[in-house]
Parts: C-alpha cells; structure tokens; sequence
C-alpha cells in the first residue's frame, strides 16, 4: 500500500507537534500497517455483534454517597505547575 | 537462585529476610550494568516488608514501570511521565504489601508497553540474560530479564497483547496472564482497557499460583474486575494429567515459525500424553486475522487513554505561547516514535467516515475470534502453542519496521482479544543457545487448569532448571 496521506491533519486532532522526517516516516510505516489490516474485509461478519469486551459488566453503580478520595494536596503533587489548589496552564483567553 | 519456598524455608529455620533482600540486591548489583533489567533510580536498597508475615513475607519482588506505587517514580518509561510519583499504590501493590513482600525496585519497559523488545523504552533497551546482543522481548522485557537472571525470584508485569508471555518466552521463563477481569488493574496505567491485564513472571510454575494466589480477585477500585470465586490454585498441582484433553490448533504451526520452535513445541505433546493427557489437532479458522484485530483495537483504545497526558497533571511539560502551544510541544518532546505511531493509528481508526470499516469491523471479527475459542473449549480443556514464532532476536533487527514487530506477537494476542488465561513456560533450548516457549490458553477463570498442566508439564521435563551462566 502506498503512504498514508493523513499524518498531518491527525497530528494536529491529537495535539502533537510533528517534524517533518516524523511526518514522512510515519506516512510509509502507516501506510504498511494499514496495508496489513486490509485483510479483515474478506472476512464475513454479517449477523456478527460487535465484541467491545471481554466481560459482560455494563455500567456498574455504587450507592451515590460521599467517600474519601484523593486528598486534594496530593493529587497536584505532580503538577508542573499548581497555585491556590489549583492546576495552572498557561492563558487560554487573551 | 532462591524460589519462593525455599525462601520460607529458610526464614522457618532462622533466617533473616534482610539476607535474603541483600543476597538478590547483590546480584542485581552485579548485573544490572550489563542486562538493564531495572530502570534508573528503580532500585529500592531499602525495601522491606510491610506486614509482619503473610505468604509472601520476606520475598523479593520486581514491578513493572506501568504499575503506581505510592512515592515512587512510575514513568512507563516514557519522557511524557517524567518525574511522577504516584500519590497512591496499585490494588496489586495493596495486596503484595499486606502479605509481606520486598518490593525491590520497577522494571524497564517498552514505553507504555509499546513493544515486543523493551527497545522502545525512553532510557535504555534491556539485554538477553541468554545473549546480550539480543532482545529480552516486550513490552514487559525487564521484568523478565530481572527473574531470569535470578535478580529477583518474581516479578510483575501486564500484557495487552503477549507482554508477560513473549518475553518469559524468550528469557527461559514462567509467564502467566490471567483471565481479564481477574486481576484488578486499579493503579496499571492503561493501555489498553479492554485487553490489559497484570500478571506473574516467575522461574516456575508453583510461584506463578503463589503470587496470583495474593494478587487475584475482585476489586471495587476496578469497575472491570470480575465477582468470580478465586481458586486455591496449588491445590491443584498435581504431576498427572488423567482425562485431561489438550488440542492444538493446527494454524499456530505454520508459515513463518522457527523448525526448532516447531520441534520442541510438537515435543511437548508426546510428554503431555505420556502423563496422560490427550492431545488431538483442531483448527480456529480466525487465527490469521488476530494481529490486524489487535493493532485496531489496541490502537483505538490507546489513543484515548493517552490524551491525558497533557503538561497539566503530572510529568512533562515544555512551555508554550500558549495552551495549545504547550500542549502541542509537551506532547512533541514527551511521546517516543512507537507512542505517536499507535495515537495516529487509533484516532484513525476512531474517526467518523473510518469508524465503521475499521474499528466495528475489528470487534466483530474479535468476537469471531472469540467464537472460535468457545467452540473448541466445548470439548477441550486447555490449548497448546507456541508462544513466539521464533526465539530471541537481535537488538535493532525489527525496530524500523514496526509490522515485523508486531508479527511477533502473532501467537499471544488471541488471549487478549478473547479475555483469556495464559501461561508460558519454557519448553527447549534453540541450537542457538535460546530457550523456547509453549504457551497454554485455558478457559476463562480456569487459570487452575492451566497450571495443572503447566507444571505437570514441567516437572517432567528439565527446562525449568536451565538457566543463563554469567562470568
């Protein structure tokens, strides 16, 4: 299969910065992947559901109480950046 | 090379757990420059034991990087978590703390378990115990470089898609990945949600029932642990396999598989009928379609679990002129080739107008592919194959192609995708001086079965007492 032809637009959907080499390899390398995955069409899945999981759990409730939870400190422990019990990021509104 | 009974052997005659941690802190100390089994700053000197007994006091315990222990770094090596330290322990953590166990230090990785040879890891590759220019595989690689090296006795590690499995394989190791559900994944950072799951490394089997023993069962933390009974599972070790019925999937001997591989892993059928089991050929006509399933799937649910990580809660962050500046340049800096390659991929196949061709069509022939297992468990109790198509390869050998990579996991995604229980354990020795691994798939929540098997098998044969010599 030939290159992949939608790197760019994809790398701006999940925020990441790609460089150009990035973008020229990963369009070939995908391109192969994508190229391997084209098999699953001649299998036949009609009247086949889909399998999301490999349990049957659907939504599991617990009673709407208050517990204890991660203590508010620790939780922003691991911020680059924190202020007032608060994560900073930079200005979203100029 | 301590394993966990002898261990408490000797702590009933007197020892003294702090010479047991320092005997393997030693080795450690004496390997960990040559095989990189641990990652830097990950080796705890100072571990000791959180209860005053339990079924696993005193014992040494390696953890993989992708599981949150409180206070200490947990970075699934990858520059993206950077400095974190988990504000809270991993439900396995929990439970490995109460009975007593050394947690000694976390393990390289493949980044976010990314991998099928640990090269993918932001620090360092880890080393073969067996060759050293070869790969120990992945994602779970130091881990299993840390048990057969006999820096620790045991270790844990997760598998999405054969991390646990292809690496025990290629070191010589015992490998188990439960049943999903079994294991609670609360505090494993999520790769993929729906096939991840923790599980064992150890140097046989009767260790492989002994940690999951401690680790296994429900967890409200998790809303996908199962309510499933837990077996007492070295009750059932036993060295004969009467009425056992074993079949092996004619399609997982085909093209592409070492004849060696092949050989030994066709050996293991003569021992298991000489115990009494009977081995018959049957076909899962979907097999092919498992590793195209797998890297939808896989990819699809990584790329929405990866969207945290975003210079905000925790780990990197390079400064921007802005907030999408920041988050298009932490992301840029933080995430290695192989994690933006899988985010791409799974966004795609997630997108409105490639939804329908490629994720629902993959969970649907994931549920074919289930179907094919639910059919043969019908009639037989466990499933014999190989574990990889060949033994250790060269380091460097497949990391530019990431397709070839991924086909080295062509044997164990099918349990993954199935939610099925899993062991390898060492089978042969390659005339290249490599081991070998089969791999046994049970059904799901008869892990007990598997070992049943798993070490009548071994105790009949002298695989599990073969390991690498170092000068």
């Amino acid at each position: 299969m030939g290159k992949f032809d939608k790197v760019d637009y994809l790398a701006r959907l999940i925020r990441i910065e790609l460089s150009e080499e990035e973008k020229e390899l990963f369009s070939s390398q995908l391109g192969d992947i994508l190229g391997y995955v084209e098999q699953l069409k001649e299998v036949d899945i009609s009247g086949v559901e889909p399998m999301y999981h490999p349990l049957p759990i659907t939504n599991r409730f617990r009673k709407d109480e208050v517990r204890p939870s991660l203590d508010r400190d620790k939780a922003l422990s691991n911020a680059p950046e924190a202020k007032d019990g608060f994560f900073v990021v930079p200005k979203v509104i100029e | 090379m301590m394993t966990i009974s002898e261990i408490q052997d000797r702590l009933r005659s007197g020892g003294d757990w702090k010479e047991i941690r320092d005997s393997f802190l030693r080795r450690i100390d004496q390997l960990q420059e040559e095989l990189k089994a641990f990652i830097p700053n990950g080796i705890f000197s100072d571990a000791e034991p959180e209860a005053d007994s339990g079924s696993l006091y005193g014992v040494p315990i390696a953890i993989k990087d992708n599981i949150c222990e409180e206070g200490k770094l947990t970075t699934c090596c990858s520059r993206i978590l950077e400095g974190f330290r988990p504000p809270y322990d991993a439900t396995v953590i929990k439970r490995l703390k109460s009975a007593g166990a050394v947690l000694i230090g976390k393990t390289n990785m493949d980044e976010f378990a990314f991998g099928s040879s640990c090269e993918t890891s932001c620090y360092y590759p880890s080393r073969n115990p067996w060759d050293k220019e070869r790969v120990p595989g992945g994602s779970s690689g130091g881990s299993a470089v840390a048990v057969a090296s006999g820096m620790v006795p045991v270790a844990l590690g997760s598998d999405t898609g054969g991390s646990i499995r292809q690496p025990a394989s290629l070191c010589g190791v015992v490998g188990l990945k439960p049943t999903y559900g079994r294991v609670s994944r609360y505090g494993l950072i999520a790769f993929a949600s729906s096939l991840d799951q923790i599980g064992v490394f150890s140097r046989n089997v009767e260790d492989s029932a002994r940690v999951l023993q401690v680790i296994a069962g429900y967890d409200e933390m998790d809303s996908t642990s199962a309510e499933v009974e837990v077996d007492n599972y070295l009750q059932y070790l036993s060295k004969d396999l009467k009425g056992v019925k074993v079949g092996v999937p004619k399609e997982y001997f085909e093209e592409g598989i070492d004849p060696e591989v092949r050989h030994f892993v066709n050996n293991v059928r003569v021992v298991l009928q000489d115990l009494g089991a009977r081995c018959e050929e049957i076909s899962l006509p979907h097999t092919k379609y498992c590793v195209a399933t797998y890297y939808i799937v896989a990819t699809a649910e990584a790329s929405s679990n990866l969207a945290r990580f975003d210079g905000v809660q925790y780990g990197l962050r390079i400064k921007g002129r802005n907030l999408l500046d920041m988050y298009l340049r932490t992301r840029e800096a933080g995430f290695g080739p192989e994690a933006k390659r899988r985010i791409i991929l799974g966004t795609h196949v997630l997108s409105s107008g490639y939804y329908d061709a490629y994720y629902l069509r993959a969970q649907k022939v994931r549920a074919l592919i289930k179907r094919d297992f639910d059919q043969a468990f019908t009639e037989y109790d466990v499933i014999m194959t190989p574990t990889s198509p060949t033994p250790a390869f060269r380091i460097g050998e497949k990391i530019n192609d990431p397709l070839a990579m991924y086909l080295s996991d062509v044997f164990t995604i099918s349990a993954n995708l199935a939610g099925l229980p899993a062991i390898s354990l060492p089978c042969g020795l390659h005339s290249e001086k490599l081991p070998i691994g089969v791999q046994f798939i049970g059904k799901a929540f008869d892990e007990k079965t598997l070992f049943r098997v798993a070490y009548a098998y071994e105790q009949a044969t002298p695989w599990h007492t073969k390991f690498p010599r170092f000068e």
